[in-house]
């Protein structure tokens, strides 16, 4: 096992080394640069700022320059948020996007899960059909939606609850937000996990326990649930990734100072360095998250092997 | 419902004065929205009003505007300028401090203005301060920045000389770009002078926290030469991006300002708050421009015709809510040394009678119904309200001549670049805020010369030449006439269709106190207080 | 067990059936998703032929009704066209005497104090209510005018958006688009996925991890720049929209089955099948992948909205359809900034949104429970 681990983090290497290979060219392809805005720039002014981000040199030698730089944890200089690097950017934005996302990652998960075990308990019922309806809500209306209704009813109209900021981090501040992020997630987990715990329901172990007269609810936990993870625990590390960087959409609805926003508006503003952070950053919770999903595949279920 | 919340807040009072020590003093907080995260706090590289309006709280330039919008003394008390106008003499204030307590001197200012020239330090905003003496040239970086026309006389006396005179040199002063540094705090700080904690100002208020997209927060500066008429204790701008959002926080009254918000909205909002909401003109104009370098739109009267078919009423009315104008000059009104701009001549008659003409004038142009085939192409970046505009426009021009429109949007950078770089189009939307008031800012935008900022490469020896003598031009009434000229030509030509002249949209809570709507849309936090 | 007795009895008629013949009947026992056809076939209906019926096109701006909400009634009523024809009475600077509604058509005096431009009666033209006007009766040295015209009377019964144009059709050309790009792009990542997933995953080894840690790097590639460069090079397309969908949501697609795979090669049946010497790629196909389809049918009914709304997203940075096309993707989040002042914008587009992945998500659970092969 341990040495499983070590190769896959020696393998995130040549990963990230391909993943900011690939990012750095495809993003000069991009029409526009960092300082195309709305109001032009005199030619002069371009020149000196092109020149002191060293943007004027060739293409091939700002690569080596940010390759070799990178190495060192220096992600350069922010085009845009001026007054901040990139590393200090990230570094002040991702715990509030870890803490808010790590939040949403429970109550998706653990909510989830417990939903759609009793929609699979329950199969054909109306509970079961309940919580699938209310599940496909989730999936279906978009955050962009979910999160406005949200602010209109509890902090404008009911005003229980801020309808924006951080505050002093309070449960108060991140309810909202927290709920707008995780919903979709929590629909996606419910739907999985009722599908396969009525597969996992079926198979002729958990049948045979059931025959032996097995109370239900050892069958159940000991039994099934194990069996009906595996997909719960493959989508797990995609979304985790994404929640815990942080969305750019709630980030935005809610004012939460995290780094979820950079990743649109580094694009959009060709924030070059900003986005090979973000870029970076992914990459490293995918990964991360991807070797965690594996080691708990054989956990969950014997006959994963990793050789 | 109104009364029962009033009830539960006089509730939450009394409990808080029962809880609290002695709430007597309590603090006066302006909870201020702004459209977005500040990208730096450092005047050499501010770009946009987002950071504008907190700098100039923070800083205190050598004119500031009053809250009517009016240019009066700030840092400097008094000045005096030469019979040649030329060279500028300002006194500054004998009590203006660093928030450190330092005297504001005239070092100072020649110190941030030489640091904004210096082509090493880049300044987006460099162009600002071109008017002074030699400063083009050192931004090139083909003279040092100790050639730049600034003299600190003694501690509090600042001599600026000019390149030439420039009528509107007192407004670019008031530019947040013009804001002084610390020199004391820059050498010793480096890019970190920015920071709250370290940063040292010379506005009304001081920096004293800043948490990037949540909140930055600017305490009463005890050492600010007028801090006994400054009424607030302390000023939180909230950075909200998303205008839908910076209406919801201000509706659940966690801010007293919002800036900007959807036009959408306007009438919703008027039913519901009254007053408080604000729609003030501003120094903006909407425009198309047309690509003058290709068929047909190098002919004058096919962009002619195709200005005059857009119905600007409907565009202002309908699709704006009442909340823009419609424009038939590329100066908007409002800009006193210039008075009422050069409209269009068409500006005048009735839309039926535009469109008759416009009719005409395309036939004999040889397009549209019965003529060659008529397809523009219209380009905008990606925006609900450009979509909109761009839609009504393209009804109108399918109705009015048969022609084949096709939109095309791209994201901002992309959009702009492609302009910028010279790209072929046949119609593109572009809008311009004015950077001070005055006509020339606009009308420079169409020299032949300007090829990064004139689209749709206009080209044109008489305007040209009209502009250049109104640099030359020294008496401000006869520089207005020329500038009134080259802008009739302008109009004649329509190589920009100017469609609107934008408007800023405030809410302003009834706490808030001393908010007067002015065109250049300055809003110090200095002249406002809150009401409990 | 007991069944064994009957399975003689029963041979003969399942004989002649395929393995889809025994799904398709099981899908149509299945109640909840066969109204869920129904529910999809009426949808795409009124989204494919619907504008058929409708007098107006996506396009159409009516000038005169932006931002109105939905009515069954007819517009304009009549007090409306009074307050219509005193506007256009303004417009054409004359005052209006005597306006009168009689059916289909219309009767107006109007004055003013210098005489009347004929050409006034184009401005009654112009406002969408009024057509065909013509002077009948000139008085009063031209000073006063008596016409007469058509009224139109319009029905929207969702509403007009803030262009004024007619929600309804625009509502069923989102339709057409977003079923198209929501059907396409999710076949695609589900092709995609379903085959790479299970490829790595039977395979394993060198092989799996090669082919995860290219998931891995496309699933860190900024998507924004992606699609800009795309369109940079091959301007904007339809197809576009589906490659470029589709290559991002096949990577969790891929994960998951792998993750169904990783178990599956270990059981009993696989092994068997190893033994009758049938080839990966056999086994892969008909032991592996049919495994796998109740988590990807679930996973599927996720990534059809996630689709959906991709494509508004798309269209922000230039590549989703180009306006004045629109899709409900495009419409939603148009109508999400105007919640409070013009709700009908986001209900209407979300309505049949919803709807749609309803009947999605009964069709796809029918069709688990009729493909498993676990059930047979």
């Amino acid at each position: 096992m341990i040495s499983f681990i070590l190769r896959r983090l020696a393998s995130a290497v040549p990963t990230l080394f391909i993943v900011v290979t690939i990012s750095f060219f495809l993003m000069r392809f991009a029409p526009g640069g960092p300082f195309n805005l709305e109001r032009p720039l005199p030619p002069q002014t371009m020149a000196n700022l092109m020149a002191t981000y060293q943007l004027d040199q060739p293409l091939w030698r700002q690569y080596v320059h940010y390759l070799s730089n990178a190495v060192t944890g220096d992600f350069g200089p922010s085009y845009i948020y001026k007054d901040n690097n990139v590393a200090q950017l990230i570094g002040k934005g991702l715990p509030y996007s870890i803490e808010l996302g790590l939040y949403a990652l429970l109550f998706a998960v653990i909510g989830g899960v417990i939903a759609g075990t009793i929609a699979a308990l329950r199969q054909n019922s109306i509970l079961d059909f309940t919580i699938m309806s209310v599940s496909t809500l989730g999936v279906t209306v978009p955050n962009f939606v979910v999160g406005p209704v949200l602010t209109l009813v509890f902090a404008i109209g009911l005003a229980w609850l801020p309808a924006g900021g951080w505050g002093d981090g309070s449960m108060r501040y991140l309810i909202l937000p927290m709920i707008a992020l995780a919903l979709p997630q929590l629909a996606v987990f419910a739907r999985l996990t009722r599908g396969s715990m009525i597969e996992a329901l079926h198979t002729d172990h958990i049948r045979t326990a059931k025959a032996y007269g097995l109370p239900a609810r050892t069958v159940v936990v000991t039994h099934a649930m194990r069996g009906a993870m595996l997909p719960v625990v493959s989508y797990l590390a995609p979304c985790a990734a994404a929640l815990l960087t942080g969305s750019a959409v709630v980030e935005t609805i809610f004012t939460i100072p995290g780094v979820g926003r950079y990743f649109v508006l580094g694009a959009i503003n060709r924030d070059y360095t900003l986005v090979m952070g973000t870029v970076i950053l992914v990459a490293i919770f995918v990964i991360v998250f991807n070797l965690l999903v594996d080691i708990l595949y054989g956990l969950l279920d014997p006959r994963v092997r990793h050789d | 419902m109104a009364s029962l919340k009033l009830n539960l807040s006089a509730a939450a009072l009394i409990g808080s004065l029962l809880i609290g020590a002695s709430p007597a003093l309590a603090e006066a907080v302006l909870h201020r929205g702004n459209a977005g995260e500040p990208q730096t706090l450092d005047q050499a590289h501010t770009s946009i009003n987002i950071e504008e309006f907190i700098l100039k709280d923070l800083y205190e330039g050598l004119t500031i505007y009053d809250a009517s919008g009016k240019i009066v003394p700030g840092a400097a008390e008094t000045w005096e300028l030469s019979d040649d106008g030329t060279v500028y003499t300002f006194k500054l204030r004998a009590d203006a401090k660093w928030s450190d307590g330092s005297p504001v001197t005239a070092e100072d200012f020649v110190f941030s203005f030489r640091r904004v020239e210096d082509p090493k330090t880049a300044a987006g905003y460099a162009n600002i301060l071109f008017p002074i003496k030699n400063a083009e040239k050192v931004n090139k970086g083909e003279l040092p920045t100790d050639q730049l026309g600034l003299k600190a006389v003694d501690d509090k006396t600042l001599e600026i000389t000019l390149e030439r005179p420039t009528p509107f040199f007192l407004e670019l002063l008031a530019h947040q770009t013009a804001l002084p540094v610390s020199k004391a705090s820059v050498e010793k700080n480096g890019a970190d002078f920015v920071k709250p904690g370290v940063m040292v100002s010379n506005g009304a208020f001081t920096l004293a926290a800043h948490v990037p997209n949540d909140s930055l927060t600017a305490v009463k500066n005890p050492n600010y030469w007028d801090a006994a008429n400054v009424k607030l204790d302390k000023v939180i701008f909230y950075p909200i991006d998303d205008q839908a959002a910076s209406v919801r926080r201000f509706e659940a009254k966690e801010m007293d300002l919002a800036y900007n918000f959807s036009a959408d909205q306007l009438d919703r909002l008027r039913k519901s708050h009254g007053d408080q909401v604000h729609v003030s003109p501003t120094l903006a104009t909407y425009y198309y421009a047309f690509d003058t370098r290709q068929e047909p739109y190098s002919d004058v009267r096919v962009r002619q015709a195709l200005s005059m078919a857009v119905d600007r009423d409907f565009l202002a009315k309908e699709i704006y809510a009442g909340s823009q104008l419609p424009a038939y000059s590329m100066v908007p009104p409002g800009i006193e040394s210039y008075g009422d701009p050069s409209k269009a001549e068409f500006g005048t008659l009735s839309q039926l009678d535009r469109e008759d003409k416009a009719l005409a004038l395309m036939k004999e142009a040889g397009y549209g119904e019965g003529g060659k085939p008529l397809e523009i192409e219209l380009r905008y970046n990606t925006n609900p309200n450009h979509e909109r505009v761009a839609t009504a426009v393209a009804d109108m021009w399918k109705n009015t001549f048969g022609a084949k429109v096709s939109l095309v949007n791209l994201d901002v950078s992309s959009h702009y670049a492609y302009l910028q770089e010279g790209g072929k189009f046949n119609v593109a939307r572009a809008g311009w805020v004015a950077d001070y008031a005055d006509a020339e800012n606009f009308l420079a935008l169409s020299l032949s010369s300007n090829k990064t900022f004139n689209y749709g490469h206009f080209e044109n020896a008489e305007f040209d030449g009209l502009m250049k003598k109104s640099y030359e031009e020294q008496d401000p009434a006869a520089r207005s006439k020329l500038l009134h000229e080259a802008e009739a030509l302008l109009m004649k030509e329509q190589p920009i269709a100017p469609l609107l002249t934008q408007a800023d949209l405030w809410l302003v809570s009834d706490r808030v106190k001393g908010w007067q709507d002015n065109s250049p849309n300055q809003h110090l936090s200095r002249f406002l207080s809150v009401a409990e | 067990m007991t069944d064994i007795v009957q399975t003689p009895a029963a041979a003969p008629e399942t004989k002649g059936r395929s393995l889809f013949q025994l799904a398709a009947m099981r899908f149509k026992r299945n109640r909840a998703a066969m109204a869920g056809c129904v529910m999809l076939a009426l949808i795409a209906v009124f989204s494919f032929l619907g504008p058929l019926f409708v007098p107006h096109t996506y396009d159409q701006v009516f000038p005169s009704y932006v931002n109105i909400g939905p009515s069954l009634e007819p517009r304009p009523d009549t007090s409306t066209l009074q307050e219509v024809m005193e506007g256009v009475a303004t417009r054409a600077r004359v005052t209006l005497k005597e306006f009168n509604v009689e059916g289909e058509a219309f009767t107006a005096t109007i004055t003013s104090e210098q005489p009347i431009d004929a050409r006034a009666t184009r401005y009654f033209d112009r406002a969408n209510e009024f057509r065909d006007t013509q002077v009948v009766a000139t008085e009063d040295e031209g000073r006063t005018l008596k016409v007469t015209g058509q009224v139109d009377r319009e029905y929207f019964p969702f509403g007009t958006d803030s262009n004024g144009r007619d929600l309804l059709v625009r509502v069923m050309l989102g339709g057409q688009i977003s079923i198209a790009v929501g059907l396409l792009a999710s076949l695609v990542s589900l092709g995609i996925g379903v085959v790479y997933g299970a490829t790595s995953g039977y395979i394993g080894g060198r092989v799996d991890n090669v082919m995860m840690r290219l998931v891995e790097i496309m699933y860190s590639l900024p998507f924004v720049f992606l699609v800009v460069v795309l369109v940079v090079f091959f301007g904007r397309s339809f197809i576009l929209i589906f490659l470029v969908i589709g290559a991002v949501e096949w990577l969790d697609m891929a994960r998951i089955v792998r993750g169904q795979t990783l178990a599956l090669k270990r059981r009993e049946f696989v092994g068997a099948a190893q033994a009758l010497g049938l080839t990966d790629w056999q086994i892969i196909r008909r032991h592996i992948i049919p495994n796998t389809i109740g988590p990807v049918i679930v996973f599927v009914t996720v990534v059809v909205p996630k689709v959906i709304l991709l494509e508004s997203f798309l269209s922000f940075l230039g590549l989703g359809v180009q306006a004045p096309l629109t899709s409900w993707g495009a419409l939603i989040s148009e109508g999400a900034n105007n919640i409070q002042s013009a709700p009908w914008l986001l209900i209407f587009p979300a309505i049949f949104f919803v709807l749609t992945l309803f009947s999605l998500n009964f069709v796809g659970d029918g069709l688990r429970d009729a493909l498993d092969p676990k059930d047979r």
